[in-house]
């Protein structure tokens, strides 16, 4: 079922979604945003990106900046640089530009996959690959699009959907993830249900206070 | 949540403020003062006659930096924030909440009783620094921290809002009672005699001093629950009325004593501020001069930096993080986290 404009969700929400579905709440639906080192660096990494005019290489014409939608995913954004590949009849192949190193999981592909099933239907044409930029350690990584990572990257959106539809922010599962997450500070995810109860810790913490002398350091 | 809480004020009059690359550009006179990262500012306060390109503030709402505009004397005229704060769905929560008159009474007596027995420990705090022999001063002190206690089961026992507006008016007669005796007798102290609470205009030295350090305060907490997404106009204790930010002031209570109250003492006995720091105006109206204003907003500023464990979260924390852990707190209670939403309580 294709969904309205009105309904179009980020891009840039699929890697939030992937990387931990409470931080994706926090960012989309509570909007809190922590710029830290890391976001402000991605930032002027992508100012650059989206910066300039289209080029012309050997390796055929790039655009920069290139807003794209889907209404079967429900997703927009803004594609970095857009390649027309002429070895491969022009073919569109989107590149994506990442501060850091290739990582573990999916994340990555899917925003980039999601990028390139927005061109898609925009285009009407297929797409067979992008690429992605990493910038710590300067190097392209290409990226088939897979019936797998098409699948996933399906998923993934109408997960997205589900999770912001809800309204709801799902309560924190604290891991490894927690310590490279930009909004641990906002999140607290010790402060879960299992941290117990708010008010007989407030309760006590008073009456231990009143009944001693002040503070003493 | 930033960590390094840098707050950018300009007092200078005719100073404007623009953007270079991703930094804040100060410039007087045609010369480029300073030039401060974006991604390193919380907050740009201005007081008086201070411009701002709009490629500034554009950049500052995008990034979450809030830009307030403050009379010369520290009035609150305005604010610019991005659309990124402000979450409709917590919003709503609050609204509800603040409309069940058993929540916002359950949530007010507790913040009243944080209120107080912040100000009780700042009194002992000061009863423990006295110098021997000093017994009138000690007996003060001591005598009206013990009837802040004592002002403790009324409140949880109040079952009405205006009963616990009423209990908190009386402890505060008490902790005023107090305020000279939190002078250091070496002060100059007859020059900051306290003699009663007044704002509008503040009619001695000390309540000049209080009513600054208040605004500041209140402008950290009104950018604090802006930046959880809460409205800051919408309180639980302090009944709404348009353009009061009744929210902030409800956190503010709980760091009046605590940072504002405490501060301004030590800035007097420790002379950073000095009695002809201030303008005694024709009709007994007392204002600051510029360079008290400077310099108290220096203070605050280092007060900031200092650090703490937090009572609740029992982590490390610095002084001017606490309002916004507060206010996260608070916001995490609205949104059904926690079972209560727990006031700073200061231990020492
Ligand atoms: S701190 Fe952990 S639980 Fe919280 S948003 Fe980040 S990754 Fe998710």
């Amino acid at each position: 079922m294709p969904y309205a404009e009105s309904d179009l969700l980020p891009i840039s929400a699929l890697q939030h979604l992937l990387y931990c579905d409470r931080q994706c709440a926090l960012i989309h639906l509570e909007r809190l945003w922590a710029e830290n080192r890391f976001t402000a660096e991605g930032a002027i990494l992508h100012r650059k990106a989206h910066g300039g005019r289209p080029e012309s290489r050997p390796s055929g014409r790039t655009t920069r900046a290139l807003p794209v939608r889907s209404f079967a995913l429900g997703l927009f954004g803004v594609t970095d640089v857009v390649r027309w590949d002429p070895a491969a009849g022009g073919e569109a192949v989107p590149v994506e530009y990442k501060r850091g190193r290739p990582k573990k999981g999916d994340c990555d592909r899917v925003q980039l996959c999601a990028q390139a099933l927005c061109l898609e239907e925009m285009l009407g044409r297929p797409l067979g690959r992008g690429e992605i930029f990493y910038g710590r350690v300067r190097r392209r990584v290409a990226v088939g699009f897979t019936p797998e990572l098409r699948r996933a990257t399906v998923e993934a959106a109408a997960r997205l959907h589900d999770l912001i539809g809800s309204g709801r922010t799902p309560q924190a599962v604290p891991g490894r993830k927690c310590d490279r997450c930009s909004l641990r500070d906002l999140c607290l995810p010790r402060l879960g249900p299992a941290a117990g109860s708010a008010r007989r810790h407030f309760d006590r913490s008073l009456d231990a206070l009143l009944a001693g002398e002040g503070p003493t350091d | 949540m930033k960590t390094h809480l840098n707050t950018l004020y300009i007092t200078t009059q005719g100073t404007y403020l623009g953007k270079s690359g991703e930094s804040v550009q100060v410039r007087a006179e045609g010369k480029v003062l300073a030039q401060l990262p974006l991604h390193n500012l919380e907050g740009v306060v201005c007081f008086g006659r201070v411009g701002c390109s709009p490629s500034l503030l554009g950049a500052c709402a995008e990034r979450g930096v809030s830009v307030s505009l403050l009379t010369q004397h520290g009035r609150f005229l305005a604010a610019v924030r991005g659309n990124t704060s402000g979450n409709v769905l917590l919003r709503r929560q609050q609204y509800r909440l603040a409309d069940r008159p058993e929540v916002a009474l359950d949530v007010a007596r507790r913040i009243v009783l944080a209120k107080v027995a912040n100000s009780r420990s700042v009194l002992l705090r000061a009863a423990r620094d006295c110098v021997a022999g000093d017994a009138a001063r000690l007996d003060t002190l001591r005598r009206e921290g013990g009837r802040l206690a004592a002002s403790a089961p009324g409140l949880r026992e109040a079952t009405t809002i205006d009963q616990v507006r009423g209990l908190e008016g009386e402890a505060a007669t008490h902790y005023f009672g107090a305020f000279d005796a939190l002078l250091s007798p070496s002060a100059s102290a007859e020059a900051f005699r306290f003699t009663g609470r007044s704002r509008r205009p503040p009619l001695d030295r000390i309540n000049a001093l209080l009513s600054f350090l208040y605004t500041l305060v209140l402008h950290d907490a009104r950018s604090a629950c802006e930046s959880v997404g809460l409205d800051p106009c919408v309180g639980f204790l302090h009944a709404d009325r348009p353009g009061k930010p009744a929210l902030a002031l409800d956190l503010m209570e709980e760091f009046r004593a605590f940072v504002a109250d405490r501060l301004a003492f030590s800035l007097i006995n420790r002379r950073q501020v000095s009695a002809d720091g201030f303008e005694v105006r024709e009709n007994g109206a007392v204002l600051m001069n510029d360079a008290t204003r400077k310099a108290v907003l220096a203070a605050y500023q280092q007060r900031k930096r200092e650090t703490l464990a937090h009572p609740f979260l029992e982590e490390q924390t610095t002084v001017g993080m606490l309002v916004h852990l507060q206010a996260l707190l608070l916001a995490r209670w609205i949104r059904g986290d926690l079972d209560a939403y727990p006031p700073f309580l200061w231990k020492g």
